[in-house]
């Protein structure tokens, strides 16, 4: 026994630092999710003023927002966020898929290592350049050109104008993780399926694609929620005008731009501050819930598919 | 389930057989960026047999293999010259069209890859492509390449599940029945035993050896035993070129090239 731990000194030491390092990062790890339950906390604290005046239902579905009069209707601001959202995918999502086949499918070795890592590259770009190539390019496309085919006369500043914006934004990550994911596809299925006697295009659609759907869903959530989320260059190009938009020629609200916009101004009204606590809440709410879901909807697609 | 048929009478029938070529290749020249990895080959595959393809790894079989349904058309900087002839058309001429040749040759791989899809539809999804769409016809098809493999008794009831639930030997026969639902000519067979067990690859073999009546099937393989189990021809292939083709008795009883010797004695692998 004596002789064992005699042994054991030098030994020691290094076991206890492999004890510390394990705790520490633990602990680590733990103010980490501190800091999000804190945060969770703190809005509910700071919303709790407006929810404790008025139902949830009716802060949720009005859609009067004059913080004056003391009215706080957050719908205009849940379907701003919507709408530029929705535009955003219907724009990016075909576009991305697309952009992702050629290139794994068709293009050759020296376009693909040449396109992405600029792609990569446009990843980190700051949002307020696009915000500004927005306000520079798409707002006065959209007043002068687009909206007059239809009949419409608008300004430009529009939710299309933020949906375009948020779209090309969130092209590079969707693009690199679509790449990924249908490089992770092995070439044998495709040997597999041409063997049989399927074309390229056949091939794509019926196996590679079907493979690769949970991915190509993944890619698509976790650029909703950077959609929903992106602040400055939305902002700078939806008009930001308290109302649900009809079309997507008219000016929108998202839920990000109400708090940048306000947030500073607000000490002077009673509840203000309150409401832009629990537009914060919400969007934190939204992101976490839909993130949640689509990861249980991805699970199933991948207990059925692979 | 299959007896094993002795090499005896194997031999025996193969030698009834004599060269009837299925598939002649004529002075078959493969580079892959710039490296010369088949060189010359002039071949005929007969008719109705197992013919093996053995070699050093790296010595060109797969890719000698893969010439055969031009799946080496997707590579990029790949150079084939030469031809190569089944019943007598050139699957390298200017007239042919590649989904047709493939159309023609089953392909079985080295490991079972089934499709993302269910057991009934991984078999349907060739004639599928192919323009059948009546499901009766659909169905009987299926039913029918999956008592040819000795499956449909294992999956009947589960013909909606999806293909990876199989086993892994379940797989590769439901991947060989796959092929043979697009009704090829040829069986093509990449190491396709290498990921299974003994006891699949013994299904799997004696699989081939049935097969052989109604189809020509080409098997490459990194296995003498394997070679000699059900090969009825062999051919030794050493740095991308024909070292020796014959019956395979001869090939690994009395090879006549020195490097085959050191090969089936197992010096060079």
């Amino acid at each position: 026994m004596k002789k064992k731990a005699k042994n054991l000194l030098p030994v020691n030491y290094r076991l206890i630092k492999d004890l510390v390092i394990k705790n520490l990062s633990g602990v680590l790890l733990g103010i980490c999710l501190l800091v999000i339950i804190a945060i969770v906390i703190g809005l509910s604290i700071k919303s709790e003023p407006l929810i404790s005046t008025e139902s949830l239902w009716n802060i949720l579905s009005s859609s009067v927002w004059s913080p004056m009069k003391g009215n706080f209707g957050f719908l205009p601001f849940i379907m701003g966020t919507v709408w530029v959202t929705l535009i955003s995918l219907v724009i990016a999502v075909p576009l991305c898929l697309a952009a992702s086949v050629y290139l794994v499918e068709y293009a050759g070795n020296r376009l693909r290592n040449f396109v992405l890592p600029l792609v990569n590259v446009l990843a980190a770009i700051p949002p307020v350049l696009y915000g500004v190539w927005g306000v520079l390019f798409v707002v006065p496309l959209i007043g002068n050109y687009i909206a007059p085919l239809f009949g419409i006369s608008t300004t430009g500043y529009s939710v299309f104008s933020g949906g375009i914006v948020l779209a090309v934004m969130i092209f590079p990550i969707m693009v690199s993780i679509m790449v990924e994911v249908l490089q992770t596809i092995p070439k044998e299925l495709r040997s597999v399926s041409l063997s049989l006697g399927a074309t390229k295009l056949e091939t794509i659609q019926q196996v590679v694609l079907k493979k690769a759907r949970p991915g190509i869903m993944a890619a698509i959530v976790l650029a909703v929620s950077r959609a929903f989320g992106e602040t400055i260059a939305v902002l700078m190009v939806c008009g930001n005008i308290p109302k649900i938009p009809q079309s997507i020629f008219d000016a929108g609200y998202p839920l990000p731009a109400l708090i940048a916009n306000n947030f500073g101004e607000m000490m002077s009204i009673p509840l203000y501050d309150s409401a832009l606590m629990f537009a914060a809440l919400l969007l934190f709410i939204i992101i976490l819930g839909f993130n949640l879901i689509s990861r249980g909807i991805l699970k199933r697609m991948e207990a059925k598919n692979i | 389930m299959y007896a094993i048929p002795s090499i005896e009478t194997e031999k025996t029938q193969s030698i009834i057989h004599q060269v009837n070529p299925h598939i002649q290749i004529k002075d078959l020249n493969v580079y892959v960026e710039d490296q010369h990895i088949l060189k010359n080959i002039n071949l005929e595959i007969p008719n109705n047999c197992i013919t093996s393809i053995i070699g050093p790894s790296g010595c060109g079989k797969t890719t000698l293999l893969k010439t055969l349904n031009r799946l080496l058309d997707d590579s990029t900087e790949v150079k084939v010259t030469g031809s190569v002839l089944v019943n007598g058309e050139d699957i390298y001429g200017p007239d042919a069209e590649v989904t047709h040749i493939r159309k023609k040759m089953g392909l079985l791989s080295q490991k079972p890859f089934p499709l993302p899809m269910s057991i009934f539809d991984n078999i349907a999804y060739g004639p599928k492509i192919h323009g059948n769409r009546d499901k009766k016809s659909l169905q009987a098809i299926v039913e029918r390449q999956l008592k040819n493999v000795g499956l449909w008794e294992e999956v009947k009831d589960r013909l909606d599940s999806s293909a990876s639930k199989l086993s892994i030997g379940q797989q590769q026969r439901l991947c060989l029945a796959r092929g043979l639902a697009v009704e090829p000519e040829i069986i093509l067979g990449d190491e396709s035993t290498s990921a299974l067990d003994p006891i699949s690859t013994q299904v799997i073999e004696n699989l081939l050896i049935q097969l052989k009546q109604d189809y020509t099937i080409v098997l490459v393989t990194h296995i003498l035993r394997q070679a000699r189990r059900v090969s009825d021809y062999i051919l030794f292939l050493y740095n991308g070129e024909v070292v020796e083709f014959g019956r395979s008795e001869d090939i690994l009883l009395n090879p006549q090239n020195e490097i085959t010797q050191q090969y089936v004695k197992g010096f060079i692998s």
